[in-house]
């Protein structure tokens, strides 16, 4: 009954796509529920989706996650929920049964307003990029956001709905019991119990070897990636979101639409699949994240009528420009604030291997300042050793110490240079662990902390402490010391040892000093400000 | 003849004792611990009484103040050697007087009349011999013995009236007194520990593995990770090379961060240190330097591995000794007690 009474806004759509053919009710279906989860996202509440596809299942009660073999194409492109950037959310958890007449009188009357609305702006096809509340700006965005999967590894409900999440994302046109879907990566070793609801994932059992060869699920180049990731090859916030960017430039290179589809809508459904592979391999980013949101709102902005080749070419071009502005050129315009902060005779303090610190060092040096340089260090990732070879080779005096010997060194230094993974809206800057302890050490001594950060890294979360979302790493990494002898070797047949290795911590704003990003030199609390400019300019 | 093989025998132990101090200290040899070090420091410095020439007391002073001497000189970061020395000193500065017949109260107020009086110059010149006087001396020797070797015992039994169930405590690197404490209080409660593994000699490994096989709860945390989860700990209990005579510590690399995150999160820092630990000196300037391990050096770059760290009094909320429980301002007047003024430079 239900399906009838949208026939009238199908027919809107129907004029509005040339030379497609939609005769088949598959089809129907499928934009009818892209339809919904649009306007779902766009009331802002979860409950229309699930009441919408509590709908169409037959008869079923309350149960979130169908897979009745009776509409397996209208199950196949159903609004499978996107698991990246950190705030989308995942479809169906625990909702509350409504009655089933409460529930079409809210859809009828959604859907009248919806008409209305259509028929004024005569807006191409559903957005492709559902997670994002597309409020005007002026208007304060509702807090109601889900939390995200991976940080409810302790809830087993969540866990379960993620598995058949990701059964269902298969490339569009693939059966739906083939065996290249994507598998569950399982947690490795004893977790400690304050981080229980976080991943804990084993470097020597990538996800990799649960794929099928060759893998018709994940493009190859995503393969690569994500092993990349999860074994530490690329590791930094621009390079992994440089190397994904390059990894979706080859998708694209390579993909081809299918008869009778938009390249707006199926690209986007295609790259679904493979963000959740690589979230597999290493929890996203929030620079990936943010990323990953500026190419669906690029792919979704093709207009149709665009042939196929000058579309590719114009997602390659704006990826290309992506790169080049929200890194490249972002990078010098740090490098150039920054320098005016070095002086000659200045003993600057980095943290591990900063790629964009890195590159503010080097210039300073070629701008012919006179400084030194004093690289901390942490186990057990040792990144600091990377920049200690960057900054040997271009000649800069440097030193080196580990970071228990930071209030040993600290009365000697002038400037302390820390790089950041995200600046968190709350003011707060998440950086690799041990970023808040320097912080902390350098304001106990009173030395400045300037951080340095590109605004396409600014997150919209806001969180307060190290425990609630966070990434941990693998285990065994502890174990290996230096003089070869290990004491921790069997602690996993020690019931009560657990080793904790954390990968990021979150510095409050007081230890910090200056943000220097591309947009200027800012205080820690204004980067909420510079999330709602970039907003407004979006 | 007795006396010159007795010498001889005297002088090959203490060659063999600097000689084991010299090669504990540059990493060959075996790491021992300060309360070994202590016990046998006295050991020697009992059979030095016993069995070198000497007519008064003045004389078995310099004896030791010499041996004494050579003996920090060997291993300067080993304080508790000179520490036994001035308790030896002491002790026999107190037999002398004891001997002589003035009371030891008088004494006490004497020394503090003297303090504001006399420039300080002493006309005890130790020379009048007492038959009596080595004997008692061993005596005395013999009870510090019995205190070294009760101290750990001491101090865990404190442990109760200071952890309570469902407690987190932190902890950095490996202690002896503080892993008796704790697995004496892990007797009759739960609680969870935290062990910061100290890179690069990560010691802390040791101490997870041997708390874990008592059945606490333990969690090996790296040392940048500090910072991160201090703001779920409820206590952080420390152990310490030396206690300063300002209630300051020279304690392993990495304590001070430690110490300064506790404060940021207001938890309280406990440290668990004997009493033969307690040290006149203040901090030097440049003791911090004096005393590296192992530096691997690349040709262009300078590499510093620091093994001790100062941590100012102002960080620290309690001692725990063996003696029971005080503040850091109430260490200078614990030393004076341990300690005569005309010692703290051997």
């Amino acid at each position: 009954m239900v399906m009838f009474s949208l026939t009238p806004v199908l027919d809107v759509c129907t004029q509005q796509q040339e030379g497609k053919e939609l005769t088949k009710e598959e089809k129907q279906r499928l934009r009818k529920e892209k339809k919904q989860q649009k306007k779902s996202k766009e009331k802002k509440d979860d409950k229309p989706s699930r009441d919408s596809e509590k709908e169409k299942k037959p008869a079923s009660a309350a149960s979130p996650a169908p897979q009745t073999p009776t509409q397996p194409p209208a199950q196949k492109a159903a609004p499978a929920p996107v698991p990246v950037p950190a705030s989308e959310t995942p479809s169906a958890a625990d909702k509350p049964a409504k009655s089933k007449a409460e529930l079409k009188a809210e859809r009828r009357a959604r859907q009248e307003a919806e008409r209305a609305s259509k028929g004024k702006k005569g807006d191409v096809g559903p957005q492709a990029a559902p997670g994002k509340p597309k409020a005007p700006p002026s208007e304060l965005q509702p807090v109601v956001k889900r939390l995200p999967e991976h940080v409810q590894v302790d809830n087993p409900e969540v866990l379960k709905k993620l598995a058949k999440k990701l059964e269902r994302q298969q490339v569009y046109g693939c059966a739906p019991n083939c065996c290249g879907c994507i598998p569950l990566r399982s947690d490795y070793g004893y977790k400690v119990s304050l981080f229980s609801h976080l991943h804990q994932y084993s470097r020597k059992a990538p996800l990799t070897q649960q794929l099928g060869i060759p893998s018709t699920v994940i493009h190859p180049a995503i393969v690569r990636l994500g092993l990349q990731y999860s074994q530490g090859i690329v590791a930094g916030s621009n390079a992994r979101s440089v190397a994904l960017l390059h990894a979706f430039k080859q998708v694209i290179r390579d993909y081809t639409t299918p008869p009778n589809e938009e390249l707006s809508r199926d690209l986007v459904n295609r790259l679904k699949p493979y963000i959740s592979f690589l979230n597999q391999c290493r929890p996203l980013s929030a620079s990936m994240g943010n990323a990953i949101k500026y190419i669906k709102k690029e792919i979704s902005n093709i207009p149709s009528q665009c042939k196929e080749e000058e579309a590719k070419r114009k997602l390659l071009n704006c990826i290309d420009c992506y790169i080049n502005e929200k890194i490249v050129l972002a990078a010098k315009a740090i490098a150039k604030y920054s320098i005016e902060k070095i002086s000659d005779g200045d003993v600057i303090l980095v943290y591990g291997c900063s790629s964009l610190v890195n590159h503010i060092l080097c210039e300073a040096f070629e701008k012919n300042r006179k400084f030194r340089v004093i690289v901390v260090d942490s186990r057990p990732r040792l990144e600091g050793r990377e920049a200690l070879r960057r900054l040997v080779q271009k000649g800069i005096n440097c030193t080196y110490v580990l970071i228990s010997a930071v209030s040993y060194i600290l009365p000697e230094v002038s400037k302390v240079f820390l790089g950041a993974h995200a600046l968190l809206a709350n003011g707060y800057v998440m950086s690799r662990v041990g970023t808040s302890q320097i912080a902390l050490v350098a304001k106990a001594f009173n030395v400045p902390v300037l951080v340095c950060c590109e605004t396409y890294k600014f997150c919209e979360r806001v969180q307060t402490d190290s425990f609630v979302s966070n990434e941990l790493d693998d285990p065994d990494d502890l174990i290996v010391t230096r003089t070869g002898t290990t004491q921790l070797e069997h602690w996993q047949e020690v019931p009560s040892l657990g080793l904790l290795n954390l990968v990021y911590d979150v510095t409050p704003p007081d230890f910090v000093d200056l943000v220097i990003t591309d947009l200027g030199m800012i205080p820690c609390t204004s980067v909420p400000v510079v999330l709602r400019v970039k907003n407004v300019d979006q | 003849m007795p006396g010159p093989d007795k010498e001889t025998d005297l002088t090959e132990r203490i060659e063999a004792f600097l000689f084991d101090l010299n090669r504990g200290g540059s990493g060959a040899g075996p790491l021992r611990g300060s309360a070994e070090t202590a016990r046998e420091t006295t050991a020697l410095l009992r059979r030095i009484t016993a069995q070198a020439r000497w007519s008064s007391a003045g004389d078995l002073m310099e004896i030791i103040r010499n041996e004494g001497r050579r003996m920090t000189a060997a291993q300067p970061s080993e304080t508790t050697v000179g520490n036994m020395i001035r308790r030896v000193l002491k002790i026999i500065r107190e037999e002398y007087a004891r001997s002589r017949g003035s009371s030891e109260e008088a004494d006490q107020q004497e020394s503090l009349h003297k303090l504001l009086t006399s420039g300080g110059v002493s006309d005890e010149n130790f020379r009048q011999p007492f038959a009596a006087l080595k004997p008692n001396v061993i005596e005395a020797i013999n009870e510090l013995l019995t205190e070294l070797e009760g101290t750990t015992d001491n101090i865990a039994m404190q442990a109760l009236e200071h952890i309570h169930s469902n407690e987190v405590i932190m902890t950095i690197g490996r202690s002896r007194t503080v892993e008796a404490f704790l697995k004496d209080a892990a007797r009759k409660r739960k609680f969870h520990v935290i062990v910061a593994e100290c890179a690069p000699f990560c010691q802390g490994h040791e101490m997870a593995t041997s708390l874990s096989k008592a059945g606490i709860e333990t969690t090996v945390i790296t040392d940048a990770a500090i910072f991160a989860v201090m703001s779920r700990v409820n206590k952080v209990i420390i152990g310490t090379q030396t206690v300063l005579a300002n209630g300051g510590l020279r304690a392993v690399n990495g304590t001070h961060t430690l110490a300064l995150a506790a404060k940021h999160h207001s938890t309280p820092l406990i440290v668990c240190a004997p009493m033969f630990k307690l040290s006149p000196q203040v901090r030097r300037l440049s003791f911090l330097s004096d005393f590296y391990r192992y530096c691997e050096i690349l040709s262009k770059v300078n590499v510093h591995c620091p093994v001790f760290d100062y941590v100012p009094p102002e960080l620290i909320t309690l001692f725990i000794s063996n003696i029971g429980g005080h503040a850091p301002s109430y260490i200078y007047r614990l030393m004076s007690e341990l300690y005569h003024p005309e010692d703290h430079e051997l």
